[in-house]
């Protein structure tokens, strides 16, 4: 909660919003895991600034190449199937960034970075946005927006979910939700911090912090 | 073929009258450490690379090699402003133990009796290799080293210093290589050991009683070897099926320009161009490398599994390891393919180590860790500048200066 106070003193130029959210929640100097790490600018941020063992897992090689070109520890491999590798808690923080969605088997990723990780840092588009539920209330259509930006037939997002659908599982998988926010299409924090449903109504982005109950 | 014995010529060495104790329970009781440095050795002594040798290379990394005259094997990689930047690290590079560039191998005099070694050398291991490298390191007053490099064999020797000297290695860089040498791999080194063991020369052994050479045996094993090092791509593309336009001149042809009867056609001819590829490379190497030596190291090669050294659990060799790893393989890469590197990655994500892990595309074959990839160098200068900085290594006046330049 503590590091939420904490102004951002740097923000390396390519991170994303989202991103800034997440290093919010990382406490200082602890152990992190970014799955889908990109081209590396949370963990350059993290390592740079806050102290931090970071590094980075991330598919696509050219983004690997240009990580590690950076200096920056990331490695080739995959959330569905790397994850298994680690021990039980290595890192403090286990991050994934808007890749639930996208991955095969989104409940045992969550497992494993709640395994291999004390906490776990999760952010995902929110599927229940108000446009998309009009959108396909008045057309009848997959919706498309800005953040949901591809075709049903070639989009990789194959588990989308919305922040209720995310509460649920949670409850059910037995964590515990320490922080939770959603953001608007503007990327600002939404007033609706204490009201799920409404998050769920006007939030296009979800970020959790997640521990074992 | 040339079955002259290989000159004689003086590398730069140290001794270690202490010998050194080996794997197989011999003592060496004299130990040769042949070896080249690069760059400047900083106050701290905390500014070495130690780069290791694959199969048959040796420790002129970035200068002509004395027998050949050719430029050093990795000199696109070590030098001012290349990727291991010897303005700001300090390059230590040694003849492998076994080898016959210097270190003491078969081409060295027995330390029990008159004559040289030879097939008598004692079997060293891939970690004897590293064992002698480390008395060379601690006798430059080394006793952390910054980074050790190496691909292929010279990768297993570093993934061997990194398990068995973890407190010696800040970073390591295993390119192009694998925690065991595979079933195939020792397959193809048998076909070469054969080859030299078929030629009449060979004399079991004791070729250097004689002044000869095994050349032709020697040169069959590089060849066959030599495959092994490139890929179906890269020879389609550098050889495809192209004949030799101009066959080369008989022995005996006139030299004034007039033209010699073409030799009837013989199946013993050149035909295709990748074959007179493959015995250049053959008829160069048996100039430049002992084949006693060959088959000593070979056998290291194909000994080494370094799982089998921690009651089969490649991670435990890392157990509780700090050292910074960088994994790096090749797409057409099938002597030590990927697989091999992803493993490795495996076992370190096991005890949860610091590990960069990278896959390069590149059509040519195992050798590409010997050629230009600018992604490759762009990957390992980058990853490391990252470890100079955790380490707290001064940045080089290069660096330093372009940080300085002002915005503009």
């Amino acid at each position: 909660m503590n590091a939420a106070a904490e102004p951002i003193r740097y923000v390396a130029k390519n991170m994303r919003l989202d991103q800034r959210l997440i290093a919010e929640m990382v406490e200082a100097g602890s152990r992190v895991l970014d799955i889908g790490c990109g081209d590396g600018a949370l963990i350059e941020y993290l390592s740079r600034t806050r102290g931090c063992d970071a590094r980075g897992i991330e598919i696509d090689m050219a983004e690997v190449t240009h990580a590690v070109g950076r200096g920056l520890p990331v490695m080739h491999g995959d959330a569905d199937a790397d994850l298994a590798q680690y021990p039980d808690g290595a890192f403090d923080y286990v991050v994934l960034s808007r890749t639930l969605q996208a991955v095969e088997k989104p409940r045992e990723v969550l497992r494993q970075m709640l395994r291999i990780g004390a906490r776990a840092v999760v952010s995902f588009p929110n599927f229940g946005h108000w446009q998309l539920r009009w959108q396909l209330l008045t057309r009848g259509r997959m919706p498309m927006t800005s953040v949901w930006g591809r075709y049903w037939y070639e989009t990789p997002n194959i588990h989308p979910c919305t922040i209720r659908d995310f509460f649920d599982l949670c409850t059910q998988e037995g964590y515990r939700v320490e922080r939770w926010l959603a953001v608007d299409d503007a990327g600002q924090r939404s007033p609706w911090r204490r009201a799920p449903r409404l998050a769920n109504l006007f939030g296009e982005q979800a970020l959790f912090l997640l521990r074992k109950a | 073929m040339d079955t002259t014995p290989l000159p004689q010529v003086a590398h730069q060495h140290l001794v270690f009258e202490d010998g050194l104790a080996l794997d197989c329970g011999r003592h060496l009781a004299r130990l040769e450490v042949a070896y080249r440095t690069y760059g400047t050795l900083n106050a701290a002594r905390s500014n070495a690379i130690l780069i290791c040798h694959a199969l048959t290379g040796d420790q002129y990394v970035a200068e002509p090699q004395p027998l050949t005259g050719k430029p050093g094997w990795w000199e696109l990689v070590v030098g001012p402003g290349k990727p291991i930047d010897t303005d700001r690290y300090f390059v230590l590079c040694a003849n492998v133990l076994g080898g016959c560039m210097g270190s003491t191998g078969p081409r060295s005099p027995r330390d029990d009796g008159p004559g040289l070694w030879g097939t008598d050398f004692p079997p060293v291991t891939v970690h004897d290799m590293v064992a002698a490298q480390r008395k060379l390191v601690t006798h430059f007053g080394i006793s952390r080293l910054f980074a050790v490099i190496g691909g292929s064999m010279g990768g297993m020797q570093v993934l061997e210093w990194a398990a068995s000297y973890p407190e010696m290695v800040f970073a390591a860089v295993p390119i192009a290589t694998a925690a065991y040498h595979s079933a195939q791999n020792i397959a193809f080194d048998e076909v070469g050991r054969q080859a030299i063991f078929a030629d009449p020369d060979w004399k079991g052994g004791r070729y250097w009683e004689d002044g000869t050479i095994p050349a032709r045996g020697l040169a069959v094993a590089r060849m066959c070897a030599h495959i092994t090092y490139l890929s179906e791509d890269a020879l389609n593309r550098k050889f495809g099926r192209r004949l030799r336009t101009r066959p080369t001149a008989p022995e005996g042809a006139t030299t004034d320009g007039t033209p010699t009867a073409a030799p009837p056609p013989s199946v013993f001819s050149d035909k295709f161009e990748v074959q007179s590829y493959l015995h250049h490379q053959g008829s160069t190497f048996v100039r430049r490398f002992d084949a006693n030596s060959y088959l000593a190291i070979t056998r290291a090669m194909d000994y080494f599994d370094l799982a089998a050294e921690y009651d089969g659990n490649l991670a435990a060799a890392f157990a509780g390891t700090r050292t910074r790893f960088l994994l790096v393989s090749f797409t057409s890469d099938w002597l030590f393919p990927t697989s091999e590197s992803r493993a490795i990655a495996r076992a370190l994500n096991g005890v949860a180590a610091n590990v960069s892990f990278v896959e390069i595309a590149s059509d040519k074959g195992h050798d590409a860790f010997l050629l230009d990839e600018p992604d490759f160098f762009r990957t390992l200068s980058g990853f490391l500048s990252g470890c100079a900085e955790h380490a707290g290594l001064a940045p080089s006046s290069r660096e330093e200066s372009s940080r300085e330049e002002p915005p503009r």
